[in-house]
Formats: structure tokens, sequence, C-alpha cells
């Protein structure tokens, strides 16, 4: 299944290459652009399922290091068009945090969160709990949250208060403008 | 030999016969046949700028009134071929205002195309009808004014995709008063505001307007007034944004909806407020064609859009369709032909959206038309693959792209050969693949003896060796354009099937194993083939021979080397011996 790289062309590439890691060990793949080293291994990245599975799979002799996360010219080959229009809107994530303001209904003052920190809903949510001392209940898509007076809203880019959780949460970061967590019911 | 075929017969004739080859193949029955044909030919395709010259074109075909021409390698669109590398338009245009006065239609894609281009075609043409410019560049607005003023009998401007620089927003009123022959105008690409009551009136005196596609700066609020004054479209790109949710601009713009009874394609959409989506829902049924691709739409509105569009042929869709939405335009879509699934988020390392291989196996099973399919997605599976295979062997165009380089099966984690030869050994009339994921030499042998119908092949990351090469160039018969970047292909299988490469439109190489050494060799072996070497770290002469070049572009040609290569291309002498100026 998994075959050694081999490139049996005469060029002796590797002999000549300039490597960053010490003689011996595979360097993690960075600009492809001079080098084309096929790695054939499933990267540790991909889904946790065949994570559990498949660790002797995918024991490669070469490289213990995961690949480097860098962004390789042209890959995935969308245009650059289609790239610019949600980065763009992405633009706001990108960079050094993401700061939005969060007020809560009947406290005195507003904080601010960096939404770049959090990785999904789950985190975010606990921290507002945490830095307001307050316990949000649980979300359905059907019911919004159930079980506490305190719901999670935020602003889009539209100006409209929106049920935090509804969205994928790339696109939620993307949108969000400034959380408010009202109490009551609306 | 008395008697004589009249010609006016056989040019009578052959005004029934459209397609290029068939006129290739009676040019080339006898010298007379040769001679009627090339005379009453008006259309010309030329599939690459530099394979012919201008001046040859116009020596074999008097008089045309129709010519494309594509320039850049397809590669470019994903920014592997540098800024500056070519594909001008000016050189045939000026020739073309020479010989051909009476030229009517000039489509071109990914050419460089200046103002002074656009002022030639303006002044010279004076019955100048189709003017389209897929994915170009190099011009303004300026330009686009001047084929305005002047293009009496416009009736095609279409700008997709090109990158147009936007110095005035008066342009769309150069159209005079008088001008009323407008059918189809595509400006989506432009970026900046322009006069939208210039706009408003050319739509509104142009009554043979079937397509109208505008950029996402015309606000939504115009929308309703454009729909009403061309209530004949039949294709619709629009933006649906508005800042604020106005109820009456909602029923404006639901009326104007329904009263576009013809309406069969629509794109744009771009930054759609969800609520507007019903205003949409009296004209699903008539929709042919549907790109949501700029669309954030999520699932649960896409469902109730897509279900209700019976009749779709073609739908280019964001990835947030995902596998539930994709079972949904199965059961509803039963007449859907092509599938395009673009990815929301391609650089993001973790997926966003549920969207998996699933999806495309139940398109595959319960669309029974469907024969191109664009898909990204972030997994696959080698059933997956033979399943869809079985299911659709009326695929023509099959382009996956796994977004995570090398990826493999997901369930086996074999390399995923065995799911594309599937794809190659069912879908006998297959023309277009584009492979991605991990993969061995062994998916080429799949393809070198499964794809005879082949005509396009994509690469990237793929291969162990130059076999994989050797498999392909081999025993692809039908092969024109081969596209491979980073994959591990060298010399040997280039230099051995070099023969082949004359049967071909063009072979574009990047960051593979071919050395420079190869590269002079295949230059000198093959006079007919432009073997061009992009180098953009220095000239290839200070390294050296063994090392790979950086790129690399060779086609076939009857005009000898390029003139017009910048400082960072060099095309490999054909006789080093003879060096002529």
């Amino acid at each position: 299944m998994e075959k050694p790289v081999v490139y049996d062309n005469g060029l002796n590439l590797e002999a000549t290459e300039l490597r960053l890691g010490l003689p011996g060990t595979n360097e993690p793949e960075k600009q492809t652009s001079t080098s084309a080293r096929s790695k054939k291994r499933a990267s540790p990245e991909m889904a946790e399922e065949t994570r559990s599975k498949s660790s002797s799979c995918i024991s490669d002799a070469d490289d213990d290091a995961p690949p480097a996360k860098a962004q390789v010219v042209g890959w995935p080959p969308v245009r650059s068009y289609r790239k610019n229009s949600f980065q763009q809107r992405k633009g706001e994530a990108e960079g050094a945090g993401m700061y939005v303001k969060v007020g809560m209904d009947g406290a005195p003052y507003l904080r601010k969160i960096d939404l770049k920190v959090y990785k999904s809903y789950p985190e975010l949510l606990n921290a507002l709990e945490n830095m307001f001392k307050f316990r949000i209940g649980e979300y359905s898509e059907r019911e919004g949250y159930n079980g506490s007076d305190y719901t999670p809203t935020y602003e889009d880019k539209d100006g409209d208060w929106m049920l935090v959780g509804d969205v994928p949460w790339e696109m939620f970061i993307s949108s969000c403008k400034r959380l408010r967590i009202m109490k009551g019911s609306e | 030999m008395g008697y004589s075929f009249p010609e006016e017969v056989l040019e009578h004739v052959l005004s029934f016969i459209d397609s290029d080859s068939d006129r290739n193949s009676v040019s080339l029955v006898c010298k007379s046949w040769h001679d009627i044909e090339r005379w009453c030919r008006r259309r010309l395709f030329v599939g690459n700028c530099y394979a012919v010259s201008p001046a040859i074109a116009i020596r074999r075909f008097p008089e045309l009134r129709s010519v494309s021409l594509k320039g850049k390698p397809h590669f470019a669109d994903f920014n592997l071929v540098p800024h500056e590398w070519g594909g001008y338009a000016y050189p045939w245009i000026a020739a073309f205002a020479e010989a051909y006065p009476w030229l009517e239609e000039l489509r071109l894609k990914r050419m460089v195309v200046s103002d002074e281009a656009l002022e030639l075609i303006a002044k010279k043409f004076k019955n100048f009808r189709v003017l389209v410019m897929y994915s170009c560049e190099g011009f303004s607005t300026d330009g686009l004014a001047t084929i305005a003023a002047n293009c009496r009998n416009l009736k095609e401007l279409d700008l997709s995709e090109s990158e147009v620089d936007d110095v005035s927003e008066n342009w769309l009123c150069q159209f005079p008063d008088s001008y009323t022959s407008l059918e189809s105008l595509n400006i989506t690409s432009l970026s900046s505001e322009i006069r939208f009551s210039g706009l408003e009136r050319l739509v509104g005196r142009c009554p043979n307007l079937k397509t109208l596609k505008l950029s996402h700066s015309v606000p939504l609020d115009l929308l309703p007034n454009l729909l009403q004054k061309a209530p004949q479209l039949v294709e619709l790109g629009s933006g649906l944004h508005t800042k604020e949710v106005h109820p009456d601009l909602y029923s404006k713009l639901a009326g104007a909806f329904s009263g576009c009874k013809g309406l069969k394609r629509l794109c744009g959409l771009w930054d759609v407020v969800p609520s507007y989506l019903p205003t949409l829902y009296p004209i699903c049924f008539g929709l042919t064609s549907l790109n949501l691709s700029d669309a954030p739409i999520q699932c649960p509105e896409l469902i109730k859009l897509v279900s209700q569009c019976q009749n779709l042929q073609r739908l280019w869709v964001l990835d947030y369709i995902e596998d539930t939405g994709l079972n949904a335009l199965a059961e509803s879509c039963k007449d859907l032909r092509e599938l395009r699934v673009f990815p929301s988020d391609p650089f993001g390392q973790e997926p966003n959206v549920s969207l998996t291989e699933q999806g495309l196996v139940s398109v595959s099973a319960g669309c029974p038309k469907l024969h191109s399919v664009l898909y990204f997605c972030r997994r696959m599976s080698n059933v997956a693959l033979s399943t869809i295979a079985r299911n659709r062997p009326n695929l023509t165009r099959f382009r996956l792209c796994i977004i995570e380089r090398f990826c493999p099966d997901y369930i086996t984690l074999e390399p995923l050969d065995v799911g594309f030869g599937a794809i190659v050994e069912h879908c006998k009339d297959l023309k277009r693949l584009s492979l991605s994921g991990l993969l061995t030499d062994r998916v080429f042998e799949y393809i070198g003896s499964h794809g005879k119908k082949l005509e396009m092949l994509s690469l990237a990351f793929a291969g162990d060796s130059d076999l994989g090469l050797h498999h392909v160039l081999s025993g692809c018969k039908s092969l024109r354009k081969l596209e491979i970047r980073d994959c591990p292909f060298g010399d040997k299988a280039l230099l051995e099937n070099a023969a082949k490469l004359e049967t071909m439109r063009s072979l574009w190489m990047s960051a593979c194993q071919v050395s420079y050494r190869a590269c002079k060799l295949l230059g000198q072996k093959m006079p007919r083939l432009n073997v061009e070497v992009i180098a953009e770290q220095g000239h290839p002469d200070l390294s050296p021979d063994e090392y790979p070049v950086e790129k690399l572009y060779i086609y076939r040609t009857v005009s000898g080397p390029r003139s017009d290569m910048p400082s960072f291309v060099w095309t490999m002498d054909k006789n080093p011996a003879l060096r002529s100026s």
C-alpha cells in the first residue's frame, strides 16, 4: 500500500537539495516550486476515524514531523476572483485577533473578546459563561437555547441580530460584528 | 476530365457545414475543394494563438467573419503562469483590421487586450457585432467606452471574468441614444460603480436584450425597474444584496421576477439576503441553469430553492449545499446534466461544511443525464468512485479536486488509483479528466489503456515515476491538452514520446523533473514544436544542464518561435548550429 518514494531517473536531486533539517531526516513539505517529492502518507489532519485505526498504516519510515501547512501556489485550483470574494469576507478574521464587543443585559459595561481564539461554538459559549458568570442553556436548531434565561445573540454584517449557533462557525466568525447576551424572553 | 463540378453548388453545400473538423476534412479531398472551402469559411477557431500567425491565417482564409482565439495556458487561472507571459491580442486585431473589414465577431480567452486593440475594433470593423473577452486583461473602461460609442451594430458584449481597469463610470453612457441592438451584456467583473441611469436607459431601449449579467455594484433596488424594462430576459445575473430589508422592495422584486416569464438562466446572487430568496420561487420551474457559486446561501435555503427547479440542467453551487442538499438535488432535478460544487473555504484546514463523496454518489445515482462534473471535497474513496463510474457511464467530463494533497482513500488508506481507473474504464466517452488525491503510476496505466477518447488531462501531485507519464503519452490516442504540476515526471518519458507531442495542442509541466538538457534536446529533435522554458529565477544556462526547469510549455506550431517573449521565457533552439536572427 505505502511504497517508498523512489526516483530512478538518475538525476539524484536529493544530493543537491537544500534542506533545513538534519541529514537523514526529511523536512516537511514546503513550497513545492523546486521540489517534486511526493509524500506518500496520510496527513495527520485528516478525519479522526482514520487516525485511530490506521496508525500502523500511516507509518512512513521517512518522516515523523507533520507537514507544514504552508499554502502552495495555485492549490487548491480555484480561480483568483473566487478566492478573493471569500478571502475578503474572511479578511477581518485574518491578521492579529478579531475583537468584538460583548454586552449582557443588565451588565454595567461591555467587554471585548477575540473570536480568533476560539475554534467552535462550545468554546466560545464556555468563555462567555465564565466571563459573565452565567449559564447558557442547551442549543437546538428548532428551539434555540433551552433551559436558561440567557440567550446569546450577535449582530451580523447586515445589522441584523441573529441567534448564535445557527450558521457554520467560519461563517459566523466572518460576519459577527458584536455579541449580546440577552436576558429573559424576547 | 471534361466534367467539372460547379463551384457555386459546392459552396452552397458547404454553407451547411459548420463544424471545423468537417470543414477540415472537406479541404483535404482535393486541391479545388481546398480552394473553394477556404474562400467560403467564415468562422475560425485558434486554440493556441502561438500555434499559427495572423498572416498565415489570413492567407488561408480570406473571408472570415468570426474568430475565436485562446492565449494563456489553462493553469494561468491558478496563477501558475507568470504575469506578462504573453497572449497579446493586438497583433491579431491589427492584422484583421487590414484583412477583414467585415469582421463581425471576436471571442478571446485568456488574452491580453489593450485599449488600443479595443479602439481598433471600434473604428475598423464597420459591422462588428460580438465581442467576448473571457478571462482577459489589459484594458480599461476607456476602451469599452470607444466600443460603446462606435459599434452601432453591437449585439453582444461579454466581459466574463476579465480584469478591467475601472477608470470611468460613464462608459455605458457612450452608447448613443439611437443604439438599440444590444442582445447580451455581461459586465459582472466590473468592480466600480457605473452610471445607473445610463444602464436603465440602455436596457429600456433594447427590445432584443436577452442576457443581462450585472456587476455587484448594481444595487438591489434598481433591479425591479430593470426587470420591468426587460421582461423578455432569458438570462440574468444580479446581486440580491441590500443594507436594509424593505417589504416594499420585496414585493416589487417579486412582481418583477414573476413578469420575466422566459427567464431560463440565473447567476450572481452574491451577498444574497436569504429573506429575498422567495422572490425567485415563481421562476424556479423555468430555470435550466443556476449559478449560485458566488452566493453564500446555506443548505436549508438551497434545498428550498433547488427542489423547485425541476427543469434544471446545470447547477453551479458552493459546498454549503452539503450532502443533504445534493440528495435533494438528486431527487428533484432529473434533467441535470452538469454539476459544479465549489469550496466555500478552500484554504481552511478543517472542513467547514458537511459535504463528502456521498453527495456526488447520490447525484450520480439520481440524475441519469449527468455528464459533466466538477467537484471539490475533502475526502474520497475508491468504492465511491467505482459506484459513480458504474452509475454514470455517460460521463464526459470528470474533474475531482480533493482539497488535501496526497489524500488517500479515507476508508482503506489506499491510493485512489482503482477508483479513477473505474471512471476511465466505465466512462468510455470521457473527454476531460482532472485527478487529485493519493495516486501512483498505476492510475496512469489505467488511463493509458482505457482513456481512448480523453482529450484533456490535468494532473497535480500524482504518480511515482516517468512510467506514469509514459502510460499517458503512449496510451491516450485522442489527447490534445495535458497539464501537469508537481509530478515526478522527467526526461525519459518525454523524449521517448516526443512524436506524440506533435499530435497534441499543448503540454504544460511545472515543478516536475524535466531537465534543461532534455528541453534542449527536444527542441532540436522536434522543429515543429515550440519548447519553451519559463524560468523566473534566472536563465537556465546559469545552472547545470541536469537541473530541472521550473516550468515548461510545449506546443505545436506552424509559425516558428515566438517573437514577443518576456525576459523569463526561452524557446529551445531548433537548430543551434544555424543561428538566424
